[in-house]
């Protein structure tokens, strides 16, 4: 391989992080504490934009507009999660699909920073240090460790008092609201962490592709970053991970190199991806709930049972 | 879920990881589904049939053309511009149909010094400040029909103008076009959404304005939903409908029909042009794909024979991009609007025209030439490009 | 500001609100009923318009187009009742929610397979001028048409519910599902049945705009969302809910869009005013739903008491 199709497939793996580190964020409010939002993907915008717009007025310290972006999107997801909260079930649902679908509108209708063209950005966040992040292999590391201490963070959240509120408000919210556990600040809380951690992941996806556009927020988006997670394993430390390794990997698979003998099979099946994907998603949701990293624990779980 | 179509249209072997020097590998995106995507495809297949004619090649090389598909998405017909030249390395990008799209995947080739030559959508920003010099349009500047219009308003002594366009930079640079030429009163200017299909609303608006002419920039499905329900609501009897030539060509006459009867509109090229490439390009369009062709089509035909040129006249040596720079930017070959020449921001500068939907010999609805608008037409902004 | 205009815009609001309010009459029941957040709706208003584009190709009317697409998407959405969508009953949401999302997409590349990207479905050479109504107020004559359908089936449904013995059955399993099973409800034929109209309600919409707009794949999701507001305003499983916060939907995204742009325009320039008066038309539908869900947590008219 020449050296920039090796390059090629490092920023793509730069790209499979962020998901990853996207999808963890939701698997956060949705895997562990159980709100089904299908909003999220107005926080990564959040993010994304913040970001994007901070580089567009000439602010090109990383420093400065990775924090800011986090700081958008977790007062972003403050003022949502705070209405929203207050309602259950459907409505709950209903209600953050409609506060990103708001976010999308008023993003689209920002002419200023592109609208619908998007915004194009001139060159990628600078971190110092002498470090360029203009360099793949660079950026590629910087995502890396990021990436690294969001999931080790999520670790030692689940594993805290807080995390074993959120799941005993996710099993059984009469009984944690009885035992006297403020059920709306821990939730509400939850939702900030989650939406923060997802403006990052948006922050770092503008800056890998030097460019954002209202499609971010986009409420199908929004849907691929739930299908990561239930793919890779709700409520799962690496689900987030996995299911948005997976996913990205199977699309380029599939979308860049064509297999003969399928083509045969399926005339143009390369432009109906999208099929495969949904008939996986239906499978996984009525036959494997857990996701990959839920078959992947049973398994070792059974292994670990079987006789020596 | 992006995925593209990729037609892969290679004439000699396929080597894994093949030196550029012995082909010429061209990356084709465009709109070629949804409501306009009848745009994107006449491009495509004019594009397709002048590489056919010249026996597979461009310029004496083997030819190979990657088809990907935006899908009337600005972040898609940017992954793809990505994608085809980092991964398949391409040695030269066209296709865009929409300014949108354009704009947020040129910066792409650009920043990788591969051109990119534009059958179609020629935003200002490139024209005049943001000019590129790995730019090259092979259609006309966004505002150019528009002017042409804007002046045949003049002409016709209109007093008011009621405007619409969509609301993006090939909207807005349409509306400032007219205005640039068109001296009476502007009755309302109004912006639509992108990709909007119902206008009951705008046309209501039209109908309490009683406009003297209303001029729309509506091209693709857009146009074709207007215009339907324009003649639906009862306008047409009321206020005469100006476009710019790609709102009424073959792709908009097909489905409206008869109703497009007596519609004026300006342009730099119409079926009826006499000169060999012209006459050779509609028969052999006609004869591959049993439909006349668009302007579009004549676009994507010419940029095909743009291509061939530069290639042709770079001897070869298509890795050193200054050299197909200086060959593009030489243009010589035969274009089917006539002579073609560039100016110094790498659009055109050619003649626009006033054209009228009429029936044809056989009856069919096509555009005829009925008279010259401008001779010699640059563009407004190549003052602010700073390319010599 | 004439009257004419106001007229005008008053009917196309009404016109886009009756044919939300045919997809949101099934989604409430569906929704009311079975409890079951329903996200592939939109993708049966699509099949809805396909199939009667296919149909009137076939037939060469209209009309009978129109009318045989009823029976089939209702057929269609029967099927997919009676093979998938009954096993999320007892599911969570998040599990609905994600299948529902497995069904857009799959719905989407067959309907692409089959049909191609997309179909045209043209409007009845009758209807396509203008009727007077008024001296000067010329009206597209489809439009009125859509508009004298929507109020049919509206009444239509109506009388069905209120007044009819399934109607009774309907009611009852929306406002208390596990006491209609008690009292010997045959709630699973009940479920099918239901599904299948609310297929239908959906394919005579997507049939009946087809000819305005363009029949594409993915012309579900769009319209989708709007249906969704139209039923958490009006009340989750209620028609009445389901035909009020559609009009008011209607009425709302027209005036944002045909006037707020003439008011920001006194303030703005053209192109921010253009963009503005959608963008706050779209931000009001969702605030309108917002302040109700505040006031009324379970909307306007709710089943369940």
């Amino acid at each position: 391989m020449q050296a920039t199709d090796q390059l090629f497939y490092v920023s793509f793996a730069s790209r499979v992080m962020i998901y990853a580190l996207a999808a963890t964020s939701l698997n956060l409010v949705l895997g562990y504490g159980g709100m089904v939002s299908f909003g999220h993907a107005a926080f990564v915008g959040a993010g994304a934009y913040a970001a994007s717009i901070l580089m567009a007025e000439g602010v090109t310290s990383a420093w400065i507009a990775w924090p800011a972006a986090v700081a958008a999107a977790a007062l972003l997801a403050w003022g949502i999660g705070a209405i929203s909260l207050r309602t259950r079930g459907v409505y709950f649902i209903m209600i953050t699909l409609a506060f990103a679908q708001m976010m999308f509108y008023l993003v689209n209708s920002m002419k200023a920073y592109g609208g619908d063209e998007g915004l194009s950005l001139p060159r990628r966040a600078e971190i110092g240090f002498g470090l360029d992040l203009g360099s793949e292999v660079v950026f590629y590391y910087a995502v890396l460790c990021i990436l690294a201490s969001m999931v080790f963070l999520l670790y030692r959240l689940i594993n805290s008092r807080f995390g074993r509120v959120i799941v005993a408000i996710r099993e059984n919210e009469a009984r944690a609201e009885a035992i006297g556990l403020p059920v709306f600040r821990y939730q509400l809380a939850c939702f900030v962490i989650a939406g923060a951690a997802g403006g990052l992941a948006g922050a770092l996806l503008a800056s890998h592709g030097k460019y954002v556009n209202p499609g971010v927020l986009h409420w199908a988006q929004s849907g691929t970053l739930m299908i990561m997670v239930i793919l890779g394993g709700v409520g799962r430390l690496w689900g987030g991970v996995i299911g948005a390794a997976v996913l990205l990997c199977l699309e380029h698979l599939i979308a860049d190199y064509p297999l003969g003998w399928l083509e045969r099979l399926a005339p143009n099946y390369q432009q109906h991806g999208n099929l495969g994907v949904g008939l996986v998603l239906l499978a996984i949701v009525l036959f494997a709930p857990q996701g990959i990293a839920g078959l992947l624990s049973r398994r070792k779980a059974e292994a670990k049972r079987a006789p020596a | 879920m992006k995925f593209r179509s990729a037609v892969v249209f290679a004439a000699c072997a396929l080597a894994f990881g093949a030196d550029a020097a012995d082909k010429v590998k061209v990356g084709f995106i465009s709109t070629l589904s949804g409501p306009s995507g009848a745009i994107g495809v006449d491009i495509r297949d004019a594009f397709v049939l002048a590489v056919k004619m010249n026996g597979n090649q461009l310029g004496g090389l083997p030819a190979e053309v990657l088809i990907g598909d935006d899908q009337f998405k600005p972040d898609v017909g940017r992954q793809l511009a990505d994608k085809y030249i980092k991964l398949d390395k391409v040695n030269f990008l066209t296709g865009i149909v929409f300014s949108n799209i354009m704009l947020a995947s040129v910066p792409v080739a650009f920043e990788n010094k591969v051109l990119y030559v534009s059958p179609n959508a020629a935003p200002s920003p490139l024209a005049g400040k943001d000019c590129n010099p790995y730019l090259f349009v092979a259609s006309w500047p966004n505002d150019a029909y528009h002017e042409a219009a804007g002046q045949h308003a003049t002409n016709r002594g209109f007093k008011s103008t009621y405007l619409i366009a969509p609301n993006y930079q090939a909207g807005k640079d349409s509306l400032a076009g007219f205005k640039r030429y068109y001296k009476g009163t502007v009755a309302a200017e109004v912006y639509t959404q992108l990709g909007q299909l119902d206008y009951s609303a705008e046309l209501a608006q039209v109908r309490a304005a009683k406009p003297d002419a209303l001029y729309i920039f509506l091209p693709g499905g857009m146009g074709i939903n207007f215009i339907k329900q324009f003649v639906a609501a009862g306008l047409s009897k009321d206020v005469p409908l100006i476009v710019p030539g790609f709102g009424d060509d073959q792709d908009i006459i097909r489905p409206v029909g008869d109703a497009m009867l007596g519609l004026f509109d300006s342009a730099h090229w119409a079926i009826d042009f006499d000169n060999a490439a012209n006459r050779k390009f509609v028969a052999a369009f006609e004869r591959e794909y049993q439909r006349l062709p668009t302007v579009f089509a004549a676009q994507g035909y010419d940029t095909a024979l743009l291509i061939d040129a530069a290639v042709r006249d770079s001897k070869g040596k298509i890795e050193d991009v200054e050299t197909v720079r200086k060959a593009m930017r030489a243009a010589r070959f035969e274009s089917v609007r006539g002579a073609f020449k560039f100016n110094r921001n790498q659009m055109p500068i050619q003649n626009y025209y006033l054209r009228v939907v009429a029936k044809d010999g056989q009856g069919r609805l096509v555009n005829k030439t009925i008279g010259t608008i401008f001779r010699d037409h640059g563009d407004a902004y190549v003052q602010d490009c700073k390319m010599k | 500001m004439s009257w004419i205009l106001i007229l005008e815009q008053a009917l196309n609001g009404l016109q886009f609100g009756l044919m939300l309010f045919l997809l949101a009459a099934g989604l409430t029941l569906v929704f009311g009923i079975m409890d079951m957040i329903n996200l592939a709706h939109g993708s049966l208003y699509m099949l809805g318009a396909f199939l009667a584009s296919t149909f009137v190709a076939l037939t060469g009317s209209f009309t009978a187009g129109v009318l045989l697409a009823l029976p089939a998407t209702a057929i269609l959405g029967m099927i997919l009742e009676t093979t998938i969508l009954r096993t999320l009953y007892e599911r969570d949401h998040l599990s609905q929610v994600l299948a529902t999302f497995a069904l857009i997409l799959i719905l989407n590349e067959a309907v692409r397979l089959v049909w191609g990207s997309d179909a045209a479905l043209p409007m009845p050479a009758a209807l396509s001028g203008p009727v007077e109504l008024l001296p000067g107020l010329r009206y597209p004559a489809y439009r009125l048409v859509i508009i004298v359908v929507g109020l049919a089936v509206a009444l239509l449904l109506y009388f069905l519910v209120a007044k009819t013995r399934i109607g009774m059955l309907v009611r009852a399993g929306a406002s208390n599902r596990e006491m209609a099973l008690a009292m010997g409800v045959n709630i699973r034929w009940l479920f099918t049945a239901v599904f299948g109209a609310g297929a239908a309600l959906c394919a005579l919409a997507g049939a009946m705009l087809a000819p305005l707009f363009a029949v594409q794949v993915g012309m579900g999701e769009n319209i989708l969302i709007l249906a969704f507001v139209v039923i958490v305003i009006g009340g989750i499983g209620s028609i009445r809910g389901a035909l009020v916060g559609a009009l008011v939907v209607g009425v709302v995204d027209t005036i944002g869009r045909a006037f707020l742009p003439i008011l920001f325009g006194h303030f703005f320039q053209p192109r921010v005013a253009s963009a503005a008066g959608p963008a706050i038309a779209s931000v009001s539908i969702y605030l309108l739903m917002a302040v109700v869900l505040y006031f009324k947590p379970k909307g306007l008219f709710p089943a369940r008491g």
